[in-house]
């Protein structure tokens, strides 16, 4: 059981990728507050993508999971980047960076 | 024994400090959480032998996206009229986010010898060099259009937040264009002998 426990195969990466993913999901959808926190969960969401590839490299994928997490990984900081970027504007022009006020668009 | 001792110190710090990102009232805290989950990223990335990925995790983003956040959270002013909490409040959490930050890195320097072991390393070459040559043969296009992607988000991130700085002279096309000679240039005769004035 102690050995059994401790081996760490696939199946021990994609459920903990799969708890991560989770928990950023869960900070788009019950954040209220501010959209910062949405980047952030992005940005968690995108890490447990990376850490499924870097698994499946690992466990007999080949180099390829790599070269594709470093390009997850680059749009990722490509897409903080102008996520911010968009917060910076928005916050000049209303004061406040509140999910619920972002509904201009509604109609 | 030890990797897999090691896999799940990771993974709980990660998933913990995951879910106070999200949960965190303040966004100061929720950003040191977040390099928080980065660093431990970057364990298990170095668990499963992608050290090259490991490192780039750390420089890129606990150096400079975290940073970014960091800097954005703390130029705007998230609370709004809220009266501004004292820096002691803050205290507590980063010290405790440096704290097992630290005792990481410390039993990562102290067990380096078995982890050397631990980390797995596949083939004969190392990962960086085995990264870079199927990055630059096997997958020169997705690694070109990363490079678009990131110009990309470069140009888009200036044009947005760049704002005109009072006081530079510019080039105004329209102001040139409606320009005429003959409402801004007379033709004067003057006499011989005689200055203008």
């Amino acid at each position: 059981m102690m050995g059994n426990l401790f081996t760490i195969g696939l199946g021990h990466y994609l459920a903990l990728a799969g708890m991560l993913f989770v928990v950023g999901l869960m900070g788009v959808v019950m954040n209220r507050r501010n959209v910062i926190v949405w980047l952030m969960s992005i940005e968690l969401m995108l890490l447990a993508a990376t850490l499924n590839l870097v698994a499946f490299s690992h466990f007999g994928g080949g180099i390829a999971g790599q070269a594709f997490a470093m390009i997850v990984l680059t749009v990722a900081a490509a897409e903080s980047a102008i996520g911010l970027a968009i917060l910076v504007v928005a916050f000049r022009q209303r004061g406040e960076i509140a999910v619920s006020g972002l509904s201009d668009l509604k109609g | 024994m030890i990797a897999g001792a090691m896999f799940y110190v990771f993974a709980l710090v990660l998933i913990a400090s995951a879910v106070a990102v999200v949960s965190v009232r303040q966004p100061v805290n929720a950003v040191l959480f977040l390099i928080l989950c980065f660093f431990n990223a970057a364990g298990l990335f170095l668990l499963l032998g992608a050290e090259f990925l490991a490192f780039i995790l750390l420089i890129v983003y606990v150096g400079a996206v975290a940073v970014l956040f960091l800097f954005v959270v703390m130029m705007l002013d998230v609370q709004g009229d809220a009266p501004r909490p004292p820096l002691k409040r803050f205290l507590p959490m980063s010290l405790g986010v440096g704290a097992v930050l630290l005792v990481q890195v410390v039993v990562m320097a102290v067990f380096w010898p078995q982890a050397q072991a631990v980390i797995s390393v596949a083939t004969d070459i190392e990962n960086t060099k085995a990264l870079g040559r199927v990055l630059y043969t096997d997958f020169i296009y997705p690694f070109q259009v990363s490079g678009l992607v990131l110009l990309t988000a470069m140009i888009g991130a200036i044009a947005l937040t760049q704002r005109g700085s009072r006081g530079t002279k510019r080039q105004n096309v329209q102001a040139q264009l409606d320009r005429r000679a003959e409402d801004v240039v007379s033709l004067h005769h003057v006499e011989s002998g005689k200055g203008i004035l």
